[in-house]
């Protein structure tokens, strides 16, 4: 099970989200956050969904959503070398006497406070998924009120290194081998 | 359009439009939608009309296009389904809005688990009232998407044209299935004209036809080096036409062929017997099952490895080295691992692959097989005074010297009717594989009857399956569409009997039933009715029933208990075999 973002570059048309999402749903595959937004070209979106399965389950997400005829490209990006960001808009419990210690980390986390109430604050921050995790589990203590997260958006880099992505080795899915000589093996083969 | 039907006479004179307008360049979307349809070469119809989809009903009126008044909504998508399967064109079903659309979802997901192309044309409310839970109103768009290859609500008369001829290329190219556009009533008398005319607009869709040479030589080289192969062939061969290409190269390389349900017939399984396998899988042949578990090399062309096909995946040809030619990349690898892929239509692949491939005698493997053949044959037992239902498929394969196009329900009769008859052309068994919609048999045989007017065809149906979809006598008793029913008639739902036997203690709840006389049932809607019980008459009822004109019932009393063997159970390895009766 490893972590996947795949960019899907769509036909602007009424239902395609419905139909990509549907189909997750339908074949059981697991969305962990969806972005759906306008691109350069003002006839097509990109969706860029982040997602969790084995090498097979990325390759069936794949195949799958390249069959829906407004799909025009599925890229998995994490084959690429990428730049990945993630939105958060934290409320966090916090009376005043805790802000300095709350502001400490947010700087440190390069966020930045956006609203301040007298018993909490709202926190902005955007990095990749993981430094937004843990922030969020930074503020965890505090008491959190509200999270709200734009989910991961992602483009291949501009500088040209050497893609770090895996190779895609198809794991062959154990098929049990079966002794045809050996007569008492269970399953038995066909006799002969 | 050939032939006519009886009891429809051309349009009176009074009918056509004296005066035709001089091709204005502005016309209605119900005008435009027409003169689509008769450029896309469709000659026939399937469907009901309703409210929403009255303006491109009334297109109908003097048009070049034969339009079949079916009873219900399933009823004109398993009859464009089955005139689809049997001539290989896209079949066309036109309803209204709401429950009309509702009505085809049955079929839709009938022709798209099978990878049948048809286009539905259903009306829809007007565009402002989408939303407004408007009278017969339902999310068409919404309801089939699961259930078709592509489907599209047009919002904009300009686009009619272009979304109707992509309906036809999307269902007919790559693998086939069926698309839905939606047709709100304001878009069907909304004015445009046809500028853009045979620009489609799908950026995304891109069926890959030619094999990658590498990855065929690749397979060519393991068929070459295998001593056990098997090809396991599905209705990917039937749909791309290869069927002649299959034959070559099993000849050619040597290699039995065993075919899946809707794969019957891409083999000819008469004139080719030393090479044919017949069907595997859960009621396939034992000698099939047996060489696909030993073999060492699968070459599955045009399936996917169904469960049914399959049985326990852990466990399915466990020596086996597979490769896997398939027009779907998403079919690649989705249920069993495979070794060599090649995305690819089977026909341009097989026809390559035949250049490669050598000529291999295998004789052990071939005395195996005749072995296995030998000691399991598909057989039953004859009893005293009742026809058993595969005495009556025998006695159908004789009647019509083989070569009828034969559909089906589903159930025991459906297995029966693959195992007992002889398969020997592409297109001659029609049959709900995927889904198993019990009600399909006879609405397809009157969907295949209408587009092959030169064959026999014949519906084996059960009882069961049968008085689901019977209403369509109506329609083959209005339009006297000669598609003759045989009802194996054990007055079960003898397939979920035989599981309730077996794995319930014989608790037969809701299964057993007591039918109509069905003869009678035919004769009040115009149709002929016949009956048998005893097998002395067999042989005569079937050959009447095959030689009356029109439309024909024949009622077959069969013995009410009979399984279906060999059977592998759900769970089971492949070769893990009940044989029944069988052995
Ligand atoms: C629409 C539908 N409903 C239920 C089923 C489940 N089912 C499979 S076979 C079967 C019984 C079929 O009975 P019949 O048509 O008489 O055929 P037989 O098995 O007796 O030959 C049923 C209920 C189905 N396949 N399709
Ligand atoms: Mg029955």
């Amino acid at each position: 099970m490893s972590k996947h973002i795949i960019s899907v570059l769509v036909q602007n048309q009424p239902g395609v989200l419905a139909h990509i999402a549907g189909m997750f749903a339908a074949r059981g595959f697991n969305i962990d956050s969806l972005v759906v937004g306008r691109t350069e070209d003002a006839d097509f979106s990109r969706m860029v969904i982040a997602s969790t399965g084995d090498d097979q389950t990325m390759e069936q997400i794949r195949k799958q959503l390249g069959k829906i005829v407004p799909v025009v490209k599925v890229q998995d990006l994490s084959e690429q070398d990428i730049v990945e960001r993630d939105l958060l808009m934290v409320r966090v419990h916090c009376p005043s006497e805790r802000r300095p210690e709350l502001y400490q980390v947010t700087r440190i986390f390069r966020g930045s406070i956006v609203d301040v109430g007298r018993t909490s604050v709202v926190i902005q921050l955007t990095g990749p998924e993981s430094k937004v995790e843990a922030f969020i589990e930074l503020c965890r203590p505090y008491g959190i009120k509200q999270v709200s997260r734009t989910g991961v958006i992602a483009v291949a880099r501009a500088s040209e290194r050497p893609a770090t992505g895996k190779a895609v080795t198809a794991k062959r899915r154990a098929r049990q081998a079966v002794d045809t000589t050996d007569d008492s093996a269970t399953p038995a083969l066909p006799p002969s | 359009m050939g032939s006519e039907p009886q009891g429809r006479t051309a349009a009176p004179a009074s009918r056509q439009n004296p005066n035709p307008p001089a091709t204005p360049a502005r016309r209605p979307g119900s005008q435009l939608l027409h003169d689509v349809l008769v450029e896309q070469g469709v000659e026939v119809l399937f469907g009901y009309p309703g409210g929403a989809i009255l303006p491109t009903f009334d297109t109908l009126y003097e048009s070049p296009i034969r339009f079949i008044l079916t009873r219900c909504e399933q009823g004109a998508g398993h009859m464009a389904d089955g005139y689809s399967r049997a001539t290989g064109k896209v079949g066309t079903a036109l309803v209204t809005s709401g429950p009309g659309a509702t009505n085809l979802t049955t079929a839709l997901a009938t022709a798209c688990m099978d990878s049948i192309p048809l286009v539905a044309i259903t009306g829809q409310v007007a565009t402002a009232a989408i939303g407004n839970d408007a009278f017969q109103e339902a999310d068409v768009v919404g309801v089939t998407r699961p259930v078709t290859k592509h489907n599209v609500l047009v919002k904009d008369v300009k686009d009619l044209p272009r979304v109707i001829r992509e309906a036809y290329y999307v269902a007919r190219t790559g693998r086939p299935g069926p698309v839905l556009v939606d047709l709100p009533k304001d878009v069907q008398v909304a004015l445009a004209e046809d500028a853009n005319a045979g620009q489609l607009e799908l950026p995304g869709y891109r069926p890959r036809y030619k094999g990658n040479p590498r990855q065929i030589r690749l397979a060519a080289e393991a068929i070459n080096r295998s001593e056990r192969p098997v090809l396991y062939v599905g209705g990917g061969v039937i749909s791309a036409e290869a069927s002649e290409e299959l034959r070559q190269l099993a000849r050619k390389a040597n290699i039995p062929v065993t075919t899946t349900l809707l794969g019957m017939g891409a083999l000819d399984e008469v004139t080719d017997s030393d090479l044919a396998l017949n069907m595997l899988g859960m009621h396939g042949s034992a000698y099939a099952n047996y060489a696909v578990q030993a073999s060492d090399l699968l070459i599955a062309v045009g399936a996917r490895f169904d469960d049914r096909v399959t049985g326990k995946v852990e466990t399915f040809a466990p020596n086996a080295q597979i490769i896997h030619i398939d027009v779907d990349p998403s079919s690649i690898s989705k249920v069993v691992d495979v070794d060599i892929p090649v995305v690819g239509d089977a026909k341009t692949v097989l026809a390559e692959l035949l250049e490669w491939v050598e000529h291999r005698e295998r004789a052990p493997w071939f005395e195996q097989i005749k072995d296995w053949k030998q000691r399991y044959p598909f057989s039953y037992q004859k009893q005293e005074g009742t026809i058993l239902p595969q005495q009556a498929i025998e006695e159908v394969f004789r009647a019509t010297n083989g070569e009828a196009i034969i559909t089906t329900g589903v159930g025991q009769h459906q297995m029966w009717a693959a195992q007992f008859y002889k398969w020997r052309f592409p297109r001659q068994m029609i049959t709900s594989g995927g889904l198993g919609t019990m009600g399909f048999g006879f609405p397809a045989a009157v969907g295949a009857a209408v587009g092959r007017p030169d064959r026999t065809v014949i519906d084996i149906d059960g009882d069961g399956s049968f008085l689901m979809t019977c209403n369509e006598l109506a329609t083959a008793g209005e339009y006297q569409i000669p598609a003759k029913v045989i009802i194996l008639n054990n007055a079960y739902q003898g397939m979920v009997r035989q599981w309730q036997e077996l794995f319930f203690q014989r608790r037969y709840m809701a299964t057993p039933m007591t039918n109509p006389r069905f003869a009678r049932v035919a004769d009040a809607f115009g149709c002929t009715g016949l009956e048998v019980s005893d097998p002395k008459d067999l042989p005569d009822a079937v050959r009447q029933t095959v030689a009356t004109k029109g439309p024909v019932v024949l009622d077959v009393h069969v013995a009410p208990e009979e399984n279906v063997y060999p059977m592998v159970a759900v769970g089971k390895s492949l070769h893990e075999m009940e044989m029944g009766g069988m052995a």
